[in-house]
C-alpha cells in the first residue's frame, strides 16, 4: 500500500497519523452495544411480519401467542392504533403535492412489503417471544406485488387505495436560464450520447443489525430510549411528535454503535414500540434485529433508474446535461426516503464544467418492497456513476481516450470558488492535479501499453481499466439551503468546550459517531488549539441529557460542521482565557500572545501563564476581571455557509475471464482530497471502507426480489458481502485543497470512496471487453451477469 | 436466530452415541461440528428435538495410513485434512480440497464425516471424495458395513445410512503419483462452489466430482469413460454435465452452470494431465 499523503507542517497534532482512542474498546469486546446493556426485569419485543409483499390484513388471532409460557401481551397492529400521535415521520416533503401514504409502526389494515410489522409480542425472554410469534394466527387476503418501477407506475395495482396512485413525486431542478438552453445544445451538438443505468438495491448491512431499550425512570414520568442510531437527537425530537411525549421527559442514547452507513439515519417502528409499550407497561422493552429482520425491515439503498444524456461540441466539451430519473421508495416514505435521489440532482454533470444547460427531473414510486432511504452516499454515487460511465460512453463515441475527454472537461483548479449552472457555488479543487496523481500511481500510459498487448484477438484473459473522478456535494448543510429543499430541520451543528479545574477538557459535540472517530479526532483538534495532549480531551456524545444540541452524524457533515463548531468554540475558550490571563499578567490582552498552551507577553517570554493555571483561576473566581463570569467553557451553534466539496480521481485495474465471467480486481488507486486532514490514518480508513462498499455495488451485492416480491438474499451466505479475502489491496493517495468556507479548511470524506469506485470498476469492466462489442454492464457484475453480457454482445456482433 | 428448542444428549463413545440415537427415534440429529446443521436450526430450517453430540469423540478423529487406502476418522477436523502430511503425501487432492472449505473458523469446527453424512451438494469434500472412489464406514447397532462413496449420495441432503446409523470412517485410495486438480469458482472466498470440479488423472485413468451440479455430489462418469477411450481433454470436458442435473440458483442459470461446468472440467484435466 502506497501512503503519499503530505501532512500540514506547522501543526504539532492535525495532520499526524494518530490511533484511534476508540480501537481498544472495541477490539477487546468492551465496548458496550445496545444489546449489550444489562436492564433487569426488561420485556422483549418480537415483532410478526408480514410473509408477503402485498396483502390486505382480514385478522390478527394473538389469543394461542398470549398462552405460551413467558409471554406478557401480544398486540395487532389495530390494538396499538391508540398509542400513535402522529404517523411515522417523514422530514422530507419534497414537493407540496409529494403524496406520503399512512404509515403505522405496525400494519392496521395492509401489509406493503414483505417483513412490515403486523403484530408483536411482549415475553420475558427473547426466545420466548419469538416462540410465540409462530402461535400468532394472522388472515390475509394476499394481493399482487408491485416490484418493477414501470409496473409501479402505470398504476396496474395500487398499494395505497387512499393515494389512488403510486406516484409520490416529480422533482424538477429550475436551473436559472437554463430554459430552452439544453434543447439547443443538443440540437447543435457535434456528439450526443443517452445512456441508462440501473442501481439495484441494496442491504446497507451494518455488521451491529438495529437494536433497541425503553427504560421509564422510576418516577417521574422520564423514559431513556437507548438505540443503535446514528440520529439520537432528531429521533429524540420524533419520538416525542409521534408519541406525544412531552420532549423533556424523552432521553435518547445511543451506546456504542456498529455501523449506520445511513441505514440508522432513520426513526423505526420498533423506537416507537419499545417507548410506546414501556409507557404502557410500566417496565423496560428491549428488542434486538436478527440478521434475517434486518434485510427487510432495515431501509434499503440506492434502487433507481436513470436516463443521462450528454451534448458536446466537436472538441468532446460538455454542452448539456439531461437526466430522467425513476426512483423507488419502497412501501412507504420513511425519515428521509424522498430526499435521497434529491441529493444526487446536482452532481449529474460531475466534476465537468458546464454552461447553464441541466435539465433534471426525478419521478420516485411507490412498490411493494422494503423502503428505501439513505445509504452511504444518498444519491451522490448514483449520479457520480451515470455521469462517469455517460463520459466513457462519450469518450468511447467520439474515439479518444476517456482520461483525455475528462481533461478536457475539467472545471479548471483557477476557476474556483466556481458558481454552477446550479445556482450552487463549489469551494475548491484541482480535479486535474488528482487526476494525474492518480494516473501516476496507476501507471497509466503502461497499463494501456499493457492492455493493447494482452487484449488480442481470441484472448481469454483481458485487461480493463477504470477512471472515475467525482464531486462530492457533503457537510449537510447550510440551513438555508436544506430550506430551499423542504427539508424540515437545519444543518448546524453545536460543540461545547469545557476546561476542568485541572486542565483537562471536556468536548461535548452534537454529533454522533457510529464508527468515524470523533473521539478520537475532535481530541485532536482541541489538542491542537488548546495546545494540550490529546489524550486529555474526553469528547462526550451520543446521549441528549448529556449533548442536548445536535443535529447527529450523516452525509459526510461531522467534520465540515461538528468538528469547525468544536474549533470555534476552542477559539471563544481562548479568547475568555486571554481576559484571565491579561487581568492577572497586568498585561495588556493585544499584547499576548498564546503559544503551546501558554499565555505569555510578546517580546517577554518569562512573563507568562498557562492554560492550566487559568483554569484554575477561573474555577476559584478568587480573581477574575470584573463582569466576567467564572468558569472556563464556551459553546458554539454553527452553521456552514456553504457545503463541502471533496473530490478525487479513481483508477481501477480489472481482469476479466471472459469464459467464466470472473472479475479480478488487479490494481486499485484512489486519489482523494478531503482537504486539510485532521488525522490522515482515519481518513484513509475511511476511503478503504467506502471503496470497498463502492466495489460491492459494482461486483457482488443486490436486494434480490422475486415477482412476488418475495426477497431472496435474506442473509450473509445469500448477500455478498465482501470479506477482506475478497477485496483488492487499495493503493491511496491524496491531494489537499484546503476547503476556503470553514477555519479548519477541510471537507468530509465518509462517502467519497463509495462515490468514486462503482463507476471506476465497471468502466474497467466494459473497458476491458470494449473489443467483443460489450458497451455496458449491469451491477452487480456477478460471473453470470459478465459471461451472459459477452454472449449477447457476441450475439449482437454475429 | 434463535432455534425452537430441543434436547441434548452427549455421547460418551460411538456405541453410546448409536444407541442414543436409537431411543430418540427419527427426530433425533448428530451433531459433531455443527456448522451444517446449527445454522439450518437458527433459520429453523431444521428442528430436531434432541441433538446427540458426538464432538468429544476423540478415538473417531485420526488420519492413518492403511497401506493401500487412507484411513480418516470421521470426526477429522477440516483443518486436519488440510494440514495433514500423510494426506500431502498420498492423497493431496483431498487435503488441497479441505482448504477451500468455508472460512478458517469453519474448517477449524467443521468434520469431514459431518460434511459427507450431511451430504449437501455444494459442499466440497462429498465431490471429492467420490471422485477419489472413497469407501464410507457406516456403524450401526448391529455393527460396521461398507458403503462405497458411489452409492452413498442418494438426493438432496438424503444418504444410504440408516437413521441408526453413524458414519465413523472415511477410507481413500491412495493417489499414487496421480495428476489432480481442485477447481472452485465461487464469488467469495468463504461461499460455497457456484461449481466446483475435483478431478485426477493417471494416464487414461480418471476421476471427475462436481460440486453444485445437481441434488447430490455428482461422478462425471462420461468424462472418465471418454478419458479412459482416448479422447482429448477439450472433448472429454464436453460431457461434464452429462451425467449432472443441475438447479437454477441466486448465482447461476442451469445453461450457466452447465458451461461452467464445462470450462472448469477442461481446466481441471488440463492440470492433472501436467
Amino acid at each position: 500500500m502506497t501512503m503519499t499523503d503530505a501532512a500540514t507542517p506547522a501543526n504539532t497534532v492535525l495532520g499526524k497519523r494518530r490511533l484511534r482512542k476508540e480501537d481498544p474498546a472495541l477490539l477487546t469486546g468492551e465496548a458496550k452495544y445496545t444489546n449489550d446493556l444489562n436492564i433487569p426485569g426488561a420485556l422483549h419485543l418480537a415483532v410478526l411480519r408480514s410473509p408477503y409483499a402485498h396483502a390486505r390484513i382480514l385478522s390478527v388471532d394473538v389469543s394461542a401467542a398470549l398462552a405460551m409460557p413467558g409471554v406478557v401481551a401480544a398486540y395487532s397492529g389495530a390494538d396499538l392504533v391508540p398509542l400513535w400521535a402522529g404517523p411515522m415521520p417523514c422530514a422530507w416533503p419534497v414537493t407540496a403535492d409529494m403524496k406520503n401514504p399512512a404509515h403505522s409502526p405496525l400494519a392496521v389494515a395492509k401489509a406493503a412489503y414483505v417483513g412490515d410489522g403486523v403484530a408483536c409480542v411482549l415475553a420475558t425472554s427473547d426466545a420466548a417471544a419469538r416462540d410465540a410469534l409462530e402461535a400468532i394466527d394472522v388472515a390475509y387476503e394476499p394481493l399482487p406485488a408491485v416490484v418493477d418501477l414501470e409496473d409501479a407506475l402505470s398504476d396496474r395495482v395500487v398499494i395505497h387505495d387512499e393515494l389512488g396512485t403510486n406516484k409520490s413525486y416529480t422533482w424538477d431542478l429550475k436551473c436559472e436560464g437554463a430554459e430552452g438552453q439544453v434543447d439547443r445544445a443538443f440540437a447543435e451538438a457535434a456528439y450526443t450520447v443517452s445512456e441508462h443505468y440501473v442501481h439495484q438495491r441494496l442491504i446497507p448491512m451494518a455488521m451491529e443489525p438495529r437494536a433497541v431499550a425503553a427504560v421509564p425512570q422510576p418516577f417521574g414520568g422520564d423514559i431513556t430510549l437507548y438505540s443503535s442510531t446514528q440520529v439520537p437527537h432528531i429521533l429524540k425530537v420524533m419520538t416525542a411528535i409521534t408519541l406525544g411525549i412531552p420532549e423533556h421527559q424523552l432521553r435518547v442514547v445511543a451506546p456504542t454503535v456498529g455501523g449506520g452507513f445511513g441505514a440508522k439515519l432513520n426513526v423505526y417502528a420498533e423506537e416507537l414500540l419499545c417507548t410506546a409499550l414501556a409507557r404502557k407497561h410500566k417496565v423496560p422493552v428491549r428488542w434486538n434485529e436478527e440478521r434475517t429482520e434486518n434485510t427487510q425491515a432495515t431501509i434499503h439503498g440506492r434502487a433507481q433508474r436513470q436516463h443521462i444524456e450528454l451534448a458536446a461540441d466537436a472538441d468532446g466539451k460538455l454542452t448539456a446535461v439531461r437526466v430522467r430519473l425513476l426512483a423507488d421508495m419502497g412501501a412507504y416514505l420513511q425519515l428521509v426516503t424522498p430526499g435521497i435521489p434529491i441529493l444526487g440532482a446536482f452532481l449529474y454533470a460531475g466534476v465537468y464544467d458546464l454552461p447553464v444547460a441541466y435539465d433534471f427531473s426525478c419521478t420516485s414510486v411507490f412498490t411493494t418492497l422494503t423502503p428505501t432511504d439513505a445509504y452511504r452516499g444518498a444519491g451522490r454515487p448514483e449520479a457520480t456513476y451515470a455521469i462517469e460511465r455517460a463520459m466513457d460512453a462519450l469518450a468511447s463515441k467520439i474515439g479518444i481516450d476517456p482520461l483525455e475527454l475528462r481533461k478536457r472537461n475539467f472545471i479548471r483548479k483557477e476557476q474556483f470558488p466556481y458558481l454552477a449552472f446550479s445556482g450552487l457555488t463549489y469551494d475548491s479543487g484541482d480535479h486535474e492535479l488528482a487526476a494525474d496523481k492518480a494516473c501516476e500511481l496507476a501507471d497509466y500510459t503502461g497499463l494501456r501499453a499493457r492492455q493493447q498487448a494482452q487484449n488480442v484477438e481470441g484472448a481469454t484473459k483481458r485487461l480493463g481499466i477504470g477512471i472515475s473522478s467525482y464531486f462530492e456535494m457533503c457537510g449537510l448543510a447550510p440551513s438555508r439551503v436544506l430550506a430551499s429543499l423542504n427539508y424540515s430541520a437545519g444543518g448546524w451543528e453545536a460543540a461545547t468546550v469545557r476546561v476542568l479545574p485541572t486542565n483537562k477538557i471536556q468536548v461535548v459535540t452534537g454529533t454522533a459517531p457510529h464508527g468515524q472517530g470523533h473521539e478520537t479526532a475532535w481530541s485532536m483538534i482541541v489538542a491542537e488549539k488548546m495546545g494540550v495532549d490529546p489524550d486529555d480531551v474526553d469528547v462526550l456524545h451520543s446521549d441528549t441529557a448529556i449533548a442536548p444540541l445536535g443535529l447527529d452524524t450523516y452525509g459526510s457533515r461531522s467534520l465540515p460542521v461538528g468538528g469547525v463548531a468544536v474549533a470555534m468554540a476552542c477559539d471563544k475558550v481562548i479568547d475568555k482565557a486571554k481576559k484571565i490571563a491579561a487581568h492577572q499578567l497586568e498585561a495588556n490582552e493585544d499584547d499576548l500572545e498564546f503559544v503551546a498552551g501558554s499565555f505569555s507577553v510578546k517580546g517577554s517570554p518569562d512573563k507568562a501563564m498557562p492554560l492550566a493555571a487559568i483554569a484554575f483561576e477561573a474555577f476559584t473566581a478568587h480573581n477574575l476581571p470584573d463582569g466576567l463570569e467564572p468558569n472556563l467553557e464556551a459553546q458554539v451553534t454553527y452553521d456552514p455557509p456553504n457545503f463541502s466539496w471533496p473530490f478525487g480521481t479513481h483508477i481501477c485495474v480489472v481482469e476479466v475471464d471472459t469464459e467464466t465471467g470472473d472479475v479480478e480486481v488487479l490494481t486499485y488507486v484512489a486519489v482523494d482530497d478531503c482537504g486539510n486532514q485532521v488525522n490522515p490514518l482515519i481518513v484513509d480508513g475511511q476511503v478503504h471502507g467506502g471503496v470497498v462498499q463502492g466495489l460491492a455495488q459494482a461486483l457482488y451485492e443486490e436486494a434480490v426480489f422475486d415477482e412476488d416480491g418475495q426477497p431472496k438474499a435474506t442473509n450473509l451466505a445469500e448477500y455478498l458481502v465482501p470479506a477482506a479475502s475478497d477485496v483488492p489491496s487499495i493503493t491511496l493517495g491524496h491531494t489537499i485543497t484546503p476547503s476556503p468556507t470553514n477555519p479548519l479548511g477541510v471537507k468530509g470524506i465518509g462517502e467519497a470512496g463509495t462515490i468514486g469506485a462503482a463507476p471506476a470498476v465497471i468502466n474497467a469492466i466494459v473497458d476491458a471487453l470494449s473489443g467483443l462489442g460489450v458497451t455496458d454492464m449491469p451491477m452487480p457484475a456477478s460471473p453470470q451477469t459478465v459471461w451472459k453480457t459477452i454472449q449477447s454482445a457476441q450475439g449482437a456482433m454475429k | 436466530m434463535i432455534p425452537a428448542a430441543f434436547d441434548y444428549v452427549r455421547a460418551e463413545s460411538a456405541e453410546h452415541a448409536i444407541s442414543l440415537i436409537g431411543q430418540h427415534g427419527e427426530d433425533a440429529k448428530f451433531i459433531a461440528g455443527g456448522h451444517s446443521l446449527l445454522p439450518m436450526m437458527k433459520l429453523r430450517m431444521a428442528q430436531p428435538s434432541v441433538l446427540v453430540d458426538i464432538g468429544r469423540l476423540a478415538d473417531l478423529s485420526y488420519i492413518r495410513d492403511a497401506g493401500d487406502h487412507i484411513a480418516i476418522g470421521a470426526l477429522t477436523r477440516h483443518m486436519d485434512v488440510e494440514k495433514s502430511s500423510i494426506l500431502a503425501e498420498h492423497v493431496p487432492l483431498l487435503a488441497h480440497a479441505a482448504s477451500h472449505v468455508g472460512d478458517p473458523q469453519v474448517r477449524h469446527r467443521g468434520t469431514i464425516g459431518g460434511s459427507i453424512a450431511h451430504s449437501d451438494s455444494a459442499s466440497d469434500l462429498p465431490a471429492t471424495t467420490l471422485a477419489l472412489g472413497a469407501t464410507y464406514i457406516a456403524q450401526g447397532p448391529n455393527g460396521t458395513r461398507e458403503i462405497a462413496a458411489a452409492d452413498f449420495f442418494q438426493g438432496f441432503f438424503t444418504t444410504s445410512l440408516e437413521p441408526d446409523e453413524m458414519l465413523t470412517e472415511i477410507r481413500v485410495p491412495k493417489m499414487n503419483g496421480a495428476g489432480w486438480s481442485f477447481q472452485k469458482f465461487n464469488r467469495r472466498a468463504q461461499d460455497w462452489a457456484i461449481v466446483g470440479v475435483a478431478a485426477w488423472r493417471r494416464g487414461n485413468d480418471s476421476g471427475v466430482g462436481l460440486v453444485n451440479m445437481g441434488s447430490t455430489p455428482v461422478l462425471a462418469t462420461s468424462v472418465a469413460s471418454a478419458i479412459s477411450s482416448g479422447a482429448s481433454v477439450a472433448d472429454a470436458a464436453e460431457l461434464a454435465a452429462a451425467d449432472a442435473d443441475p438447479q437454477k440458483d441466486l448465482n447461476a442459470s442451469v445453461e450457466y452452470r452447465v458451461h461452467l461446468a464445462k470450462v472448469l472440467v477442461r481446466r481441471a484435466l488440463e492440470e492433472s494431465s501436467k
